[in-house]
């Protein structure tokens, strides 16, 4: 909700400029409140009026706070302040002082107009096309020399997300972090929401790490993406490494995944299979040579899910398909992100708060993880928005498929 | 007065002007002088002149360069640039003649007495399509008055003695689809005789007419409002003034009281 507070003074009762105002604030779907007003007692005095003026948007309050104008209310504060931009000084280097950003809609000021902030991303700067009326949020390493960039906070405004979005599906997740809650019932709401975005055709993203394929529960996700149900996947070198090992040798981690013993000299397998897909040139070929017949990324080629692997500093190998340059792996994974509406996030410290990072507060985001300190980091870092779910990851994935397998009918194929 | 020597379709900044469809200088000046002729030798009036200069076509229209009140004259802060340029030299002759002159904020735009009449001692304002509501506000401050704003919200009428025409205190012409409904409302609260003009005369500029005392002075082509006028007891002076309306004035646009 947006708010903000006009005056108006002169003859405006009996000239009727008063109720005018009120009728244009009403009539364009704004709703107003009288905070003061003075009646002047004789025919030349001034009367006065204080309004507040609360739009659903900065947009609308902005097209009200115009129309009003035209009728003499004035914002009080100063609406009309134009958000300051300056020249970056050099690539990859902001001005001083500059707007740092959340990951909120954003608005910024530009020319006498409100002009929504595009790709909103928390930690980023907002650039402006002046001539294009056009702002996006963008991260400090793609700023390029006297790019446009908003400083200070003047001319610019937040809409708080939980006024926006409504709240049906989480409704019963009112605290984050669900450690004394009945699972089952979140995990069909999760359900419900999966399969909402579906119908709309919306994209989930889930983002997972090697915990999973560990747990057992690598075949719950590939069954997910089987079923149109995973449009993005994030992960390290881990999920793909175990996933593929499990594939190859049925261990994980040198762990038989369906009999809890250790294989001999299991410790090997996981470093052959990654020396397997450089062999074969990555995942894709492999899953073409048939070298991989089963598992999540077996499924993610076969089903042409988007995937980003990102590297880290402890990775064995790693597979050809991880991206070892962190920038440009942030810089696929915000491109892959957009339009995600539902985030998955799955036995992952790092890949879910650096996605998280990524994300618009408006996606909605649960995070699954055995630790609670993952989701109160996530919250800690940000990503206020993600509700948490404190369980193993392999139960909670089957009950979802459970779930999600009950309410299939009617599901779009694209 | 001013006269329509520079005269001239120059630019479009209402409906009514078409470059493609000139004024004829010569037929303009002939009206132009017989108007002054009936207010100076019929009606007795002292007419000033103020100078002509060239490339200000619409300086003939002296109704616009601002409000004289007493010894002061606001400036007008005209909307168009193509007619900014007039200001200066109604602001010269004024303050050649004593007159203090006084400014409003730049981003007020203001039209003068095209957009103020008083309706005995009732002020109203147009405003929306030249002048702003918030110079309106400036105006009633330095007249020390109570300003009545009203919306214009027809193109064609965009001033507002364009559609509105006071005659004596409680007594108006107006023509009703130039004004908003609270406008309208407005008017028919404060003004107890209202006259509508058909849309035929409110075009003839019916509404753009001078009144002094009982006398009305307006274009021709408007038999209805003078058959109105005449059974009020108003003595009606039709001159022809289609060269000005060319340029979206007639009679009215074509004076500013000075005194």
């Amino acid at each position: 909700m947006a708010r903000s507070t006009v005056e108006i003074a002169g003859h405006i009762i009996d000239s009727l400029i008063l109720p005018k105002v009120l009728d244009l604030i009403i009539n364009l779907g704004a709703e107003f409140e009288i905070l003061e007003i003075q009646v002047g007692h004789r025919r030349a005095d001034r009367s006065y009026a204080r309004i507040q003026v609360e739009a659903s948007t900065p947009e609308l309050l902005g097209r009200v706070l115009a129309k009003i104008k035209e009728h003499g209310a004035l914002p009080v504060e100063a609406e009309d302040q134009s958000a300051q931009l300056e020249p970056a000084p050099a690539d990859g280097v902001f001005p001083d002082h500059f707007y740092a950003t959340t990951n909120l809609p954003t608005w910024v000021r530009v020319k006498d107009q409100w002009i929504e902030v595009e790709l909103p991303e928390m930690d980023c700067g907002i650039r402006v096309d002046v001539n294009a009326l056009r702002a996006e949020c963008v991260p400090i390493h793609r700023v390029k020399k006297d790019d446009l960039v908003v400083v200070d906070h003047g001319g610019v405004k937040i809409l708080p997300v939980e006024r926006r979005v409504p709240r049906e599906a989480f409704e019963f997740m009112s605290s984050t972090v669900s450690t004394e809650q009945p699972k089952g019932l979140l995990i069909r709401e999760i359900a419900e929401s999966m399969n909402r975005v579906r119908r709309e055709n919306g994209r989930i993203l889930v983002v997972a790490g090697p915990g999973l394929v560990h747990t057992g529960a690598s075949r719950y996700l590939a069954d997910l993406i089987e079923r149109d149900y995973v449009q993005v996947l994030f992960a390290g070198n881990g999920l793909a490494v175990h996933d593929i090992e499990t594939a190859l040798y049925g261990t994980s981690l040198g762990i038989y995944v369906d009999r809890k013993i250790r294989a001999s000299e299991g410790h090997e397998h996981h470093l052959w299979a990654i020396n397997t897909i450089r062999k074969a040139g990555g995942i894709r070929p492999a899953v073409e040579q048939g070298l991989i017949q089963h598992g999540i990324f077996y499924s993610c080629v076969q089903k042409g899910v988007d995937f980003v692997l990102a590297g880290s500093i402890r990775d064995d190998g790693p597979l050809p398909d991880v991206i070892t340059d962190t920038l440009k792996a942030q810089d696929l994974m915000r491109e892959k992100a957009r339009g995600v509406s539902f985030a998955l996030m799955m036995a992952t410290t790092l890949h879910a708060i650096a996605t998280g990072n990524l994300l618009p507060a408006t996606v909605k985001t649960v995070c699954v993880d055995i630790n609670p300190a993952v989701v109160t980091k996530l919250s800690d870092r940000g990503t206020f928005q993600a509700m948490g779910l404190v369980t193993d990851v392999e139960p909670f994935l089957r009950e979802l498929c459970q779930y999600l397998v009950t309410e299939t009918v009617g599901i779009s194929e694209s | 007065m001013c006269s329509p020597s520079y005269y001239g379709i120059e630019y479009e900044i209402n409906p009514w002007m078409s470059r493609s469809r000139q004024s004829n200088a010569r037929r303009a000046q002939g009206q132009w002088d017989s108007l002054r002729r009936i207010l100076n030798q019929r009606l007795s009036i002292d007419v000033h002149l103020v100078d002509p200069k060239p490339g200000l076509p619409d300086m003939v229209f002296t109704a616009n360069a601002g409000l004289a009140w007493k010894n002061k004259f606001i400036v007008s802060n005209f909307r168009y640039e193509v007619r900014r340029g007039e200001a200066p030299h109604f602001e010269e002759w004024f303050r050649d003649r004593g007159y203090e002159i006084l400014h409003l904020p730049q981003q007020h735009y203001f039209e003068g007495e095209g957009d103020l009449l008083k309706c005995g001692e009732l002020c109203f304002a147009g405003y929306h399509i030249r002048s702003d509501l918030l110079a309106h506000q400036k105006v009633a401050e330095i007249i020390e008055d109570e300003i009545l704003s009203l919306e214009l919200t027809n193109d064609w009428f965009y001033h507002l003695d364009t559609c509105f025409c006071p005659l004596s205190k409680g007594q108006a012409l107006f023509y009703p689809p130039a004004f908003d409904s609270y406008a309208l409302k407005v008017l028919e609260t404060h003004i107890p005789v209202l006259i509508p003009v058909a849309p035929e005369d409110a075009a003839r500029f019916a509404c753009n007419a001078i009144v002094v005392g009982k006398n009305i002075v307006m274009n021709d082509g408007c038999p209805r409002v003078r058959e109105k006028l005449e059974s009020l007891d108003f003595k009606v002076f039709i001159t022809p003034l289609d060269e000005f309306i060319k340029a979206g004035g007639s009679a009215k646009c074509l004076t500013l009281i000075v005194a």
